[in-house]
């Protein structure tokens, strides 16, 4: 299980409930939770499944090393964070 | 008559209307602090549609069916994914095309014939057809598939882009595109297949043994006669071309004071000899020519222009208008366009005078004639 947690920046224009989901990886994770809010997966993700250039994705804190594939494992308590990288302007 | 504006700028969609006495004032806004690309409404109908170019989160599709009032997201074109092993790059300096939305940079369609099926261009070089009505969008294959397409190159943008889509009034079927830098496309059957159309454009920022090559035109914007579609106007990054075959040649339109150099081009509804642009210094400075801003209008397709200067400032303008920061009203009487440095300027006189709407507005993209 992960707790997916959204910055608040991206609110007004999509809601992003936190959620706790199962998954072995974030790929896993973040693919039940685009299940539930499709409209949130392109606010994160680009057109071919990578994390858009300028956001980014905390796992316990550390960014995911695989930003094609989103393969980082999760552990049963792990802790997502999603935000805007301060690229980008 | 048309008596609301929709202005896109960095940061958001302004709706100016038109009162009784003839001024015009900033009635709404929308997506305020996000930059709105483009807005387009379908003819004879209250639907707008606008495209937002999120920094962090992406390019956005909204659409209103209530002429501006709300809005609601819709699903933006999506890329397919791209297969392993393809090789997509930009001729000019070798980099690999993103198959991911980079911009919308053309909205269009809704003919009355089709008034589900729109068409959208966008950056890095797809087009993508909805259906219905923008609920769903589907790549092009048969101009993103065309061998063509490897040698387009970005052209301001990194990327190449599809920024000018034009339906035929006579046929729905009937599409012309316009790429920066590819030349123009023509499809006839819908979108099936294309033919690039571009003989008689000259590159003169390519050596002179290509300067001729019609699939690598770094054409600004097309714009079409609706009374006689046959006759189109491009603003060309090294000058202005005309057509009047529907795009199977193009001459080269010389003496366009002060400058053949800019990005938007407005061709007038009605008359196929009548067409504005708004001349800049090419191409390293790109502000209005000595820091004056001018409309350059002809009346005899091309033979002559005017330089109009009546209402709009004449030093100290470093104004640029963008490709689709111009446009001109069903009648041909009423222009407007917008600048980078946020002014809005109206016509009601076919471009003989100007009235200044503001000099405040954020950078401006678009600016479109509303129902």
């Amino acid at each position: 299980m992960a707790r997916i947690t959204f910055t608040g920046n991206v609110q007004p224009h999509v809601p992003c409930p936190t959620e706790t989901i199962p998954g072995d990886s974030v790929a896993d994770a973040l693919g039940t939770y685009f299940e539930h809010h499709p409209l949130a997966r392109g606010y994160v993700l680009d057109d071919q499944g990578a994390v858009r250039r300028h956001m980014v994705i905390l796992v316990d804190g550390i960014p995911i090393r695989d930003r094609a594939r989103l393969s980082d494992a999760l552990a049963r308590d792990s802790e997502v964070f999603v935000f805007q990288a301060l690229s980008g302007g | 008559m048309s008596e609301r504006l929709l202005v896109c700028t960095r940061k958001g969609l302004f709706i100016v209307g038109r009162d009784s006495g003839g001024g015009w004032r900033i009635r709404d806004s929308a997506f305020l602090g996000v930059p709105v690309s483009l807005a387009f409404q379908e003819p004879g109908s209250g639907v707008i549609h606008a495209a937002l170019d999120h920094g962090h989160f992406g390019v956005k599709l909204q659409r209103s069916d209530d002429g501006g009032g709300t809005w609601n997201e819709r699903v933006a074109p999506a890329y397919p994914p791209k297969p392993e092993g393809v090789e997509d790059r930009d001729p000019m300096r070798n980099e690999p095309i993103p198959w991911s939305l980079k911009l919308i940079w053309a909205l269009a369609g809704a003919h009355p014939e089709a008034p589900q099926t729109l068409w959208c261009g966008t950056i890095p070089g797809g087009l993508f057809r909805s259906d219905d009505g923008g609920d769903s969008w589907a790549l092009v294959r048969g101009l993103w598939d065309h061998p063509g397409r490897s040698r387009w190159f970005g052209g301001g943008a990194d990327f190449p882009g599809i920024h000018s889509v034009l339906v035929d009034p006579r046929d729905p079927r009937h599409v012309t595109c316009a790429v920066s830098c590819g030349g123009v496309w023509v499809s006839r059957d819908g979108g099936g297949s294309w033919n690039c159309r571009a003989d008689g454009m000259r590159a003169e920022y390519l050596p002179p043994d290509q300067a001729g090559d019609p699939g690598i035109q770094d054409v600004h914007c097309i714009a079409q006669c609706a009374a006689q579609p046959d006759v189109l106007w491009a603003q060309h990054h090294n000058g202005i071309f005309r057509s009047t075959d529907g795009s199977e040649t193009w001459q080269e339109i010389t003496g366009a004071a002060p400058s053949p150099f800019g990005f938007a081009v407005a061709a007038h509804p009605q008359d196929p000899k009548t067409a504005w642009f708004v001349p800049a210094d090419k191409d390293e400075r790109r502000y209005a020519v000595d820091a004056r801003v001018t409309v350059a209008r002809t009346r005899d397709g091309g033979e002559s222009f005017e330089t109009l200067s009546d209402g709009l400032p004449q030093e100290h303008a470093y104004d640029l208008v963008y490709r689709h920061a111009l446009d001109v009203n069903t009648n041909g009487e009423r222009l407007a366009f917008g600048s980078t440095t946020g002014s809005l300027w109206v016509s009601e006189d076919s471009g003989d005078s100007w009235q200044q709407l503001s000099a405040n507005l954020p950078p401006i993209y678009c600016v479109r004639f509303a129902e």
